[in-house]
């Protein structure tokens, strides 16, 4: 365009204004004003994706690390098995006091008098109540620590945390607070002493739900949510790949085929709740699966994702040229092996491609999962597939809805795990396409 | 070839698991999101006391979704528990019976008061059912007339209230909350302000009657919420006028965002509650498969431990988190009622 332009200037010495009047300033006004628009589309995506990851790493980086509370705890044996009867009853270490020994070391450590009944249940309350459980594995797991005095570190009460991040807004009238001036002079006689320490959050990985913040975790959902993308992954692929290759190989073309396209790609844009309906009626109380296992959400995620992987497959295979097809024949190759051996292999980035994507928002979905039962509140790392478990998106959404202020940031430090979760399975998908991808 | 023989392989493999779950040793328990965090402290230190049983499961989903399921029928595929912010109706009952589910026993756990709260910045606020009745009924007398509700403004309502407009964040058909708020708050508003006297003048049909009474406006100053109390927080904080209806567990979670209303000049609190002088109060219960106990590991010792004062007690960790424990006498003849095997 522009060479034309100046060759027709540069030839032609006739007077500008008799010059055929073709638009130009009027076209690439045009132009810039659509590049304009796009690049103003583009910068309102990166404006709100930005907004969002903002407003969810503030909020949710400080879930990452964990007030603890250090106490030189005495295990001492009147407390934890005082008929010393440890030996022959080893359920005794199981069901022991432990919590007084918690009690008997904050007393000690803040100078509280024991009597104050009032003040030792403040002090008390800045640890958490898993401190029990706590203690009792250290006890468990080494028997011989019972008559020591030995530094434990104790998960601090979920609002103690919140405060020690400056979560809690301390000048509100006291009795408008979950935490008491009282206990907030503590935390800075511990924070001097060095017993009050920040550390990395590794329970947030490790534990399964809690009804405390401090002690909740994403691991019995990201365990839930990894038995389900092997079960749609071992399910989903294979179906969806053998469906695609009939479809688009051997399947004649006809009113029947076309009709299975049309509701393969209507399927596709079913609301998600419904797979959830079909999955109750079908999976559990027909076919007398357990509530609330992951075999049943894999299974419901699967049918989910079967019609983008189908398309995606279909489109795969459709990319690959006529050619390469028509060449396998002609050098004497059956059809099936002009399909498993070249047509197949030169689809598969994007048919991995499809099937992450469709995978990734498997990873994501919840509504499905509300009617099966896996929108639940799961203590117990689930054994297999069978037992109940729940999902990473449930467990953000069910974090969301808690009350305590110290769920605010867990909320978003699992929505932080689960964005990293997608981002690699995502990146995954692009690498495997530049790797793999050829070009005719 | 492989693939479809992977497909095969999976298949069978999972029918083979279905077959294999047929026995099981975790308790599952479903229903009102109001009872579902003190189910859960229960659930999980009953794990914790207990290390031969595993932790119960406990699924969310309201009071109706969690009866529906209850009454599908008895054995191990079916829940043992549900949870409800409200009594069992008649009509549910009657549904789980033809189910199989003939021997239900009901447990209440305690009470749960309903508070009015606005932003903290607001001046004190102090509500009467009368006043909410008429701020936000669908329709009022005015002039011995029953109209469309007319007013735009608290102030208009009860000069002594803030010259605000009326915003109220109520909780949505589907919450047994709703069913509490037009009992106790509109019903006995439509009473105290002399409408119902009106309604019934008016309109023949006693349904129709109770429900005019209760219906709330539809003209925005009124929004349900259908989600959680976290939503309601979010509206009150993006609208400063605006007035929420929380649990008081949630209220006192959250007090140093909210300012709580007094209703008819009382203060929530879990005192007040306990003694009935705050109005707003419902029970809770769960409902028990007497079928399941002794057949799920755990069931019976899980509702036992329940009961027990050290979980639903006035100093027990339920009532630190909001519930108002039910009086001694009570929580005695609840826990005897279980033992007994009463039923419903």
């Amino acid at each position: 365009m522009t060479d034309m332009t100046t060759s027709l200037a540069g030839s032609s010495p006739r007077p500008a204004v008799s010059r055929r009047d073709i638009g130009i300033k009027r076209r690439y006004a045009a132009e810039r004003r659509f590049r304009a628009y796009g690049i103003g589309a583009i910068s309102i995506g990166i404006f709100f994706l930005g907004l969002l990851l903002w407003t969810v790493v503030s909020k949710g980086y400080t879930a990452f690390l964990q007030t603890e509370i250090v106490l030189p705890i005495t295990f001492s044996e009147k407390v934890i098995d005082p008929k010393n009867e440890r030996a022959t009853n080893p359920a005794k270490l199981m069901t022991a006091n432990y919590p007084l020994l918690v009690r008997d070391a904050l007393v000690q450590k803040l100078g509280i008098d024991p009597n104050n009944r009032a003040d030792v249940k403040l002090a008390t309350d800045m640890v958490s109540a898993s401190a029990r459980t706590q203690l009792r594995d250290v006890v468990v797991a080494n028997p011989a620590i019972i008559g020591q005095t030995v530094p434990v570190a104790l998960l601090a009460e979920g609002n103690i945390d919140s405060a020690n991040k400056g979560q809690i807004d301390v000048t509100v009238d006291e009795a408008n607070r979950k935490v008491k001036d009282k206990q907030l002079a503590w935390m800075q006689t511990l924070a001097q002493d060095g017993a009050m320490t920040k550390s990395f959050n590794t329970g947030l990985f490790t534990s399964g739900a809690s009804s405390r913040p401090e002690a909740a975790g994403i691991g019995v959902a990201a365990l839930g949510s990894l038995y389900m993308m092997l079960i749609v992954l071992a399910l989903a692929l294979p179906i969806g790949v053998s469906a695609s290759i009939y479809l688009e190989e051997f399947a004649p073309k006809n009113k029947l085929t076309d009709l299975i396209e049309v509701n393969i790609n209507n399927l596709a844009a079913v609301p998600s709740i419904v797979y959830g309906l079909l999955g109750l009626s079908i999976f559990i109380n027909f076919a007398g699966m357990p509530r609330s296992a992951a075999l049943v959400g894999g299974l419901v995620l699967t049918l989910m994702t079967l019609p983008t992987i189908i398309i995606a497959t279909r489109a795969a295979l459709k990319a690959v040229p006529p050619s390469i097809r028509a060449a396998a024949l002609g050098l004497g190759a059956s059809k099936m092996q002009t399909i498993f051996h070249h047509v197949l292999p030169l689809a598969m980035p994007g048919i991995l491609t499809g099937t992450i994507i469709g995978l990734a928002h498997a990873l994501g979905e919840t509504a499905p999962l509300l009617l099966i039962g896996m929108v639940a509140f799961v203590v117990d790392f689930p054994g297999s597939p069978l037992e109940p478990s729940t999902a990473l998106p449930v467990q953000i959404y069910m974090w969301a809805n808690e009350a305590e202020r110290a769920f605010v940031e867990r909320t978003s430090g699992a929505i932080i795990v689960l964005l990293i979760f997608l981002v690699v399975m995502n990146l995954g998908a692009i690498l495997l396409r530049r790797r793999f991808e050829r070009r005719w | 070839m492989n693939a479809l023989k992977l497909t095969a392989a999976a298949l069978v493999a999972s029918v083979a698991f279905a077959g294999a779950a047929a026995a099981r040793d975790q308790i599952q328990i479903a229903g009102s999101s109001t009872v579902l965090p003190y189910a859960k402290i229960v659930a999980e230190t009953f794990g914790e006391t207990f290390p031969d049983f595993k932790t119960p499961v406990v699924e969310s989903g309201g009071t109706g979704a969690g009866l529906k399921e209850f009454c599908k029928g008895v054995g191990p595929d079916t829940i043992d528990i549900a949870n409800a912010s409200r009594k069992i109706k008649d009509s549910e009952l009657a549904e789980c019976k033809s189910a199989g589910v003939t021997e239900v026993q009901e447990v209440k756990i305690g009470y749960d008061g309903i508070v009015f709260a606005t932003d903290s910045g607001n001046a004190d606020l102090k509500l009467e059912p009368k006043d909410l009745y008429l701020g936000l009924a669908a329709q009022v007398v005015v002039d011995g007339k029953i109209v469309a509700n007319p007013y735009t403004k608290w102030s208009e309502v009860n000069k002594d209230l803030p010259d605000a407009e009326i915003a109220a964040y109520i909780p949505g058909e589907k919450h047994g909350t709703r069913e509490v708020f037009e009992e106790k708050i509109l019903h006995a508003g439509c009473k105290a302000s002399g409408a119902e006297d009106v309604i019934k003048a008016a309109v023949s049909d006693a349904k129709e009657q109770a429900r005019t009474c209760v219906a709330v406006r539809k003209d925005g100053k009124a929004v349900d919420i259908d989600g959680d109390y976290t939503e309601t927080l979010a509206r009150i904080a993006a609208n400063k006028n605006g007035i929420g209806v929380f649990g008081l567990a949630f209220y006192e979670n959250n007090a140093d965002k909210l300012k709580v209303a007094t209703v008819n000049g009382v203060v929530p609190s879990t005192e007040t509650i306990a003694s009935g002088e705050y109005p707003v109060s419902r029970p809770l219960f769960f409902y028990v498969k007497k079928a399941h106990l002794g057949v799920i590991p755990g069931l019976k010792e899980f509702v036992e431990f329940f009961l027990d004062d050290q979980m639903v007690g006035p100093e027990s960790p339920l009532a630190a988190y909001g519930l108002v424990a039910a009086p001694d006498a009570e929580r005695e003849a609840d826990r005897k009622a279980f033992t007994d095997g009463t039923m419903l």
